[in-house]
């Protein structure tokens, strides 16, 4: 079937979106951006194939017998059976990388102490796999770099004591190791990681009643659907680097815009605060950019400021917002500058200010540099979309709502979960609309 | 007797107030009262004060207020006090203000006045120019005009007529307030430590928004209340603050300074308080007086031009010697054209005279301190040992 | 992404106006380096509120730092310059026209041609839309101790000129700044003489605004920006009320009127440029580091500017304004009050929505310059108001004049890029409406 892509590259994620000919989304995919841009919008490309693919087998599978009730259960199942798959795989990949590593003098005398480290660390990295993907189990993040990265090391550091080996040494090796397997594009095997995958899943739940054979023929059914790349279109900060042409290429801006337009079709104005740059864009009724305005030079009050933040606090970013919430006073911060943001931090703990008062300042004057955007491009029209990573931050969505109400009196605010795709979900559209206007001047010409 | 106490805390209220309620409950207790908001440096507030009006000083927002739409107008590397002060004007915090007066003081506040005739339309709005040529028969006959055209100018705007007797009248009473302030000024010169610089800066502030003669009463009451007063006297040096004369700095770094071993004992914060030196003669043609006041008599400043290169920066050097000062601190806004333009040229003459000096930059809405307490004790400190030595 | 290779850039035929201009420019570096040989005295001023015709009355040579500062960018020296000036104390905040000139003083201050520019004699401080200027020459002057004439032009604070501010002017003129240029110059002054200059001056500006307004044309045979820096060059700097303007301004006028008559567009470093897509007008001056970096991310896409604000920073003559031999003080004070800068934010708002219309442009778009507040303080309120009042969409980019630092390729790229998509979807869907309809 046709299928049209839109890849957003961000300076932290990778997002792709996958619509059919009818512009419904069938596949999301996201994945840690990196020094090959190219790679990394194979990669978030291919997770949003993987996505689609459960899209259709969901389908498929509507009906089958034995399935009635536990349909949602089965391709849990089935997902992270395949996810384990794929990450065994990388996992070969990585420990063979790893191999190839011990050369030179820092190596001397104990390369085979290292090999035979490295394959114990990746015999337990093996072992444990499985339980990474159980049901209920919970992961930090779905990418590959850092559930691999967080396991190595702390596997490395006992396998290292435990073979009077420097630590620094499996440090070094799984370093240099990261970024090659990284910057490498995705093995293509899908349809095969999913045969294994059901197979195991079926194994597993022999004899509850359904019927293996059918289950077995209609998601390979599914994965049989060719999927045609019909148009992709990139956007985001990375996309003049991707290897595309210009009609494939589009601006983040007017993605932005379109990608909150087809999610609410009533929006007017959107915010997007994402690591490096907050837009503050006006769509009109159907989706097109009429104005935008993007913070100066500096990233005073993006994304990236939390970023400082959180390091300068020895917390991770997903707790500054909830420690923010606990506060009962906000303190006034008046220092967007991600320069200066740690040396008021330290300056307000000095003054005996806590901490959840601090922080709560912070989301407040982040939100405050946003309005001043938001303001510089027109202001606020009902409705109101608020995109990016940011938008995930319940604190900043707190303050957001306050000074909406205060300056712009009674809007709707939207705040999709899935925000993080709104480019490239515009950018799907915009590749649905190259080749439909495309096919619809034709039309016209014969 | 009120005590110094009360008389700032009064003070304090009136620089928290970005509601300008005293002067809103001034315009308010009359019918045809009108106010008209001035910025810094300098207007000739006896002609508005002629006309019956409240001449109301507008410095921007300061450290509270929080400037969202006022930050829309204006790109990173401009200073604060423009952003706050349209953040004022679209807020409504100066929606009884019947005139607005931005004077040439530099490309910023003048490209304000153009804003302001976009933004409020329906308001008096003028950009007061003033000579940068000061030959009695060139620049001051240009000035005595500019000032006819602003008199004129005002009366349209009230309906009213302003006469050469309310103006002479007007005249003597900024005379006594500025001869007032000059006596604070002194008195804090001579004796800093009863004097400290956040409450003589309060005082002058409170001279923005108060009609003239009940600011003149509050100084009078002040230097009778603080004679009567002890504080103790510490071992301070004495230093001369300069730069400060448009946007202001948080009340916490006037402190942070004296709080650091500094005693300021002049500064050239609310330049419109003093401007003019000497007093303006009360007789013959008002508007003449005052525009010769201007070309011969006030304040020396980086936003005017100084025609004799060998007097370049030398005010700053009688200053030191008129207040026994031992050091210059140049504090300065971020992004402020004139200050920063002119520092280097300044910091010349001083090193020629052997005054020591530190720099720094600042905004309204500074939030660290620390920086400046280090730098202001390491200058008391380096100045102590220097003199002993 | 078109990149021609070296061979290609070399090969672009050379236009006889940019021959004719390049001699002049050579010439005058040439006489300026050679003023203590020859004997001649010069005299520093700005652009805006520059009395060529009244400097050249006394015979002094006209030299111009904000002239040398934009080489030193367009060379890829300011950068040095700068940073150099920084050391001396100069704050990172402040212009950086000044700190390029004070930079290159401590660095030899050499002419484009590499010889070293004269001291100046006299400095003419002509205070006209900028107050930056003021505070320039006072550091010209600590560093020269030379003779330093204030001109004070008020400024068109109501958005008029009226008959106090010339009159003030024209008195600064008559007993101020003729009796110093005398003493410093020992020539007498000779108002014929003044008259002679001001009718040559007037000749050169019709064709100037002409060639300018060659842009209403479609497509615009010029870029009447980044082109247009170069056809301002020498009426804006030393060579206004000359002969060599006069043929300099002719010629260019027929070799525009020639491409109009083939139907061709600008020329561009890269030869000539492709299909126009985009009119853009453009408020703000150009950065000179990167310019012509700069200038290709436009002709890459097609853009081309048909009028600029900038191009009229030394005199504002499209809107009718011509230097009059009838009245010389009168007139020379009336254009230092009407230069760009010096009008106030509604005449620039009009002046700009009424490009807009007659050049029948896409929309604005605003090169804000962190130098220069005289410019860029206000422009966010000016871009809201030509967009309100022409219904068309501007742009906001963020750049320097001639410090390297402030100079984001990819930043600016990635603003334009959204900027024409921006106009595209706009026209896209314009037509579908006008299509259903």
């Amino acid at each position: 079937m046709k299928c049209f892509i839109g890849i957003d590259l961000g300076s932290t994620t990778t997002k792709a979106v996958l619509m059919d000919g009818n512009q419904h989304i069938l596949g999301r995919g996201i994945t840690n951006s990196r020094s090959n841009y190219d790679t990394a919008s194979r990669v978030a490309k291919q997770e949003a194939v993987v996505d689609t693919r459960m899209t259709l087998c969901r389908r498929g599978l509507a009906g089958a017998a034995g399935l009635e009730d536990g349909l949602d259960d089965f391709l849990g199942e089935l997902e992270r059976s395949f996810r384990l798959e794929q990450f065994l795989d990388q996992l070969g990949d990585l420990e063979a990388t790893c191999k190839t590593q011990i050369t030179g003098d820092r190596f001397a005398g104990v390369e085979k102490e290292v090999d035979a480290a490295l394959v114990a660390i990746f015999d337990e990295l093996r072992d444990t796999a499985p339980a990474l993907f159980a049901p209920g189990a919970k992961r930090k993040s779905d990418f590959f770099r850092d559930i691999a990265g967080a396991h190595y090391l702390q596997v490395a550091e006992k396998v290292a004591k435990e073979a009077g080996l420097p630590y620094e040494l499996l440090l070094n090796v799984y370093d240099k190791s990261i970024i090659d397997v990284e910057n490498r594009p995705p093995s293509e095997d899908l349809t095969g990681k999913f045969v294994d995958a059901l197979v195991r899943v079926l194994a597993a739940t022999s004899g509850d009643g359904r019927d293996a054979g059918d289950i077995e023929q209609r998601v390979k059914d599914a994965l049989a659907i060719e999927l045609e790349e019909t148009f992709v279109v990139g956007t985001g900060y990375g996309r003049v680097t991707l290897p595309f042409s210009k009609e494939h290429i589009r601006s983040e801006i007017l993605c932005h815009g379109l990608g909150a337009h087809m999610m609410y079709p009533k929006t007017r104005t959107v915010l997007d605060i994402g690591g490096q740059d907050t837009k503050g864009i006006q769509v009109d009724a159907s989706g097109i950019v009429e104005n935008f305005q993007m913070n100066d030079r500096c990233a005073a009050g993006c994304g990236r400021y939390l970023g400082y933040i959180a390091d300068e606090m020895n917390m991770g970013l997903h707790e500054l917002g909830p420690m923010a919430m606990k506060s009962t006073r906000s303190v006034r911060i008046n220092s967007t500058c991600t320069v200066f943001a740690g040396a008021e931090l330290r300056d307000r703990l000095a003054l005996g200010e806590n901490r959840e008062d601090i922080l709560a300042g912070l989301h407040r004057a982040i939100i405050l540099r946003a309005m001043s955007i938001i303001s510089r491009s027109g202001g606020i029209t009902d409705q109101f979309t608020f995109t990016g990573g940011v938008a995930k931050n319940e604190a900043a969505v707190r303050e957001l709502k306050k000074l909406v109400q205060e300056n712009y009196g009674d809007v709707t605010i939207n705040i999709d979960p899935d925000s993080i795709y709104t480019g490239a979900l515009g950018a799907a559209t915009f590749a649905h609309r190259a080749v439909e206007d495309g096919a619809a001047r034709e039309g016209v010409q014969a | 007797m009120s005590s110094t106490e009360s008389i700032i805390a009064r003070c304090q209220a009136l620089f928290d107030d970005l509601d300008f309620t005293s002067a809103r409950e001034w315009k308010a207790a009359e019918a045809g009262r009108r106010v008209v908001g001035y910025m810094p440096i300098y207007v000739p507030r006896e002609i508005i004060h002629a006309g019956g009006m409240l001449p109301l000083g507008i410095v921007g927002g300061g450290e509270q207020l929080e400037v969202i739409h006022g930050d829309a107008y204006y790109q990173s590397y401009i200073c604060r006090i423009p952003r706050s002060t349209i953040e004022l004007g679209v807020s409504g915090r100066l929606d009884f203000v019947d005139g607005m007066l931005f004077p040439s003081i530099c490309d910023v506040i003048r490209n304000l006045s153009g804003m302001w005739k976009l933004m409020f339309p329906e308001i008096y709005v003028r950009y007061f120019d003033v000579p940068q040529n000061y030959t009695d028969s060139i620049g001051g006959n240009y000035y005595r005009n500019e000032l006819q055209e602003l008199r004129e100018g005002l009366e349209e705007m009230a309906g009213i007529k302003i006469t050469d007797e309310a103006l002479r009248r007007s005249i003597a009473i900024y005379n006594e307030n500025r001869r007032l302030v000059r006596q604070v000024y002194e008195y804090r010169a001579k004796q800093p430590w009863k004097a400290p610089a956040a409450e003589v800066y309060l005082l002058m502030r409170a001279g923005l928004v108060l009609p003239v003669e009940e600011h003149s009463q509050m100084l009078q009451d002040w230097l009778a209340a603080v004679e009567a007063e002890d504080r103790p006297m510490r071992d301070n040096c004495r230093v001369v603050l300069t730069g400060l004369f448009c946007e202001q700095p948080p009340l916490n770094l006037i402190k942070s300074i004296e709080l650091s071993g500094c005693y300021v004992v002049d500064d050239d914060l609310q330049l419109v308080t003093r401007w003019l030196t000497a007093d303006v003669p009360q007789d013959g043609d008002p508007l003449e007086n005052l525009a010769l006041a201007f070309l011969h008599h006030s304040e020396s400043t980086s936003a005017k031009y100084e025609p004799d290169e060998k007097e370049k920066g030398q005010y700053l050097v009688r200053t030191v010697q008129r207040t026994g000062a031992e050091g210059v601190i140049f504090a300065s806004p971020s992004f402020c054209d004139p200050a920063l333009l002119d520092r280097p040229m300044l910091q010349h003459v001083l090193k020629a005279a052997n005054i020591p000096y530190i720099a720094f930059k600042y905004a309204e809405n500074s939030g660290q301190m620390q920086p400046i307490r280090e730098q202001a004790g390491t200058f008391a400190d380096s100045i102590k040992l220097w003199s002993e030595a | 992404m078109s990149t021609k290779p070296q061979a290609a850039q070399t090969e672009v035929a050379k236009d006889d106006s940019m021959l004719k201009q390049k001699t002049m420019m050579a010439g005058h570096y040439e006489r300026l380096t050679s003023a203590k040989e020859t004997g001649a005295k010069t005299c520093s001023t700005f652009v805006p509120g520059n009395l060529n015709e009244l400097i050249m009355c006394f015979d002094l040579l006209n030299n111009l730092p904000e002239v040398n500062a934009i080489q030193a960018g367009l060379r890829k020296k300011s950068g040095l310059y700068v940073m150099e000036s920084e050391k001396l104390g100069h704050s990172e905040d402040v212009c950086t026209y000044v700190k390029s000139d004070i930079g290159m003083m401590a660095k030899g201050n050499l002419a484009p041609n590499g010889k070293a520019l004269p001291d100046p004699d006299v400095l003419m401080l002509s205070y006209t839309g900028c107050f930056t200027f003021m505070k320039w020459f006072e550091l010209l002057r600590e560093q020269y101790k030379c003779p330093t004439i204030m001109l004070h032009t008020p400024y068109e604070g109501d958005g008029k000129i009226t008959a106090n501010m010339r009159d003030y002017m024209v008195k600064q003129l008559k007993e101020e700044v003729i009796p110093t240029l005398e003493e410093v110059s020992g020539v007498k002054f000779d108002i014929d003489r003044l008259r002679e200059y001001l009718k040559k001056s007037a000749l050169a500006e019709d064709d100037l605004v002409h060639v300018l307004q060659s842009a209403k044309n479609k497509p615009s045979p010029i870029d009447a920006y980044f082109g247009g820096i170069y056809y301002i060059g020498p009426i804006f700097g030393a060579f206004r009320g000359t002969d060599d303007a006069i043929d300099y301004y002719r010629t260019l006028r027929e070799e525009v009127d020639a491409r109009v008559a083939a139907g061709a567009g600008p020329v561009t470093p890269d030869g000539d440029m492709g299909p126009e897509k985009y009119r853009l007008i453009v408020e703000g001056p150009p950065n000179y580091t990167s310019f012509r970096d700069f200038w290709k991310m436009f002709y890459d896409e097609g853009a081309v500017v048909v009028a600029s604000s900038y191009t009229k920073v030394g005199g504002v003559y499209d809107l009718g304004f011509r230097h009059d031999p009838d009245n010389p003080l009168e007139s020379l004070a009336d254009y230092c009050l009407g230069v760009y800068t010096n009008r106030n934010l509604p005449q620039r708002v009009e002046m700009l929505a009424d490009y807009v219309e007659e050049y029948e442009a896409d929309g604005l778009l605003i090169n804000s310059i962190k130098s220069c507040n005289s410019f860029s303080a206000g422009q966010l309120l000016i871009m809201r108001e030509v967009e309100r009042r022409t219904g068309k969409p501007a742009a906001f980019i963020e750049t320097d004049l001639v410090d390297p630092r402030y100079f984001s390729p990819a930043n600016v790229k990635n603003r334009l890029e959204s900027y024409f998509q921006m106009v595209d979807q706009k026209r896209a869907s314009a037509t579908a409406s006008g299509v259903a309809a």
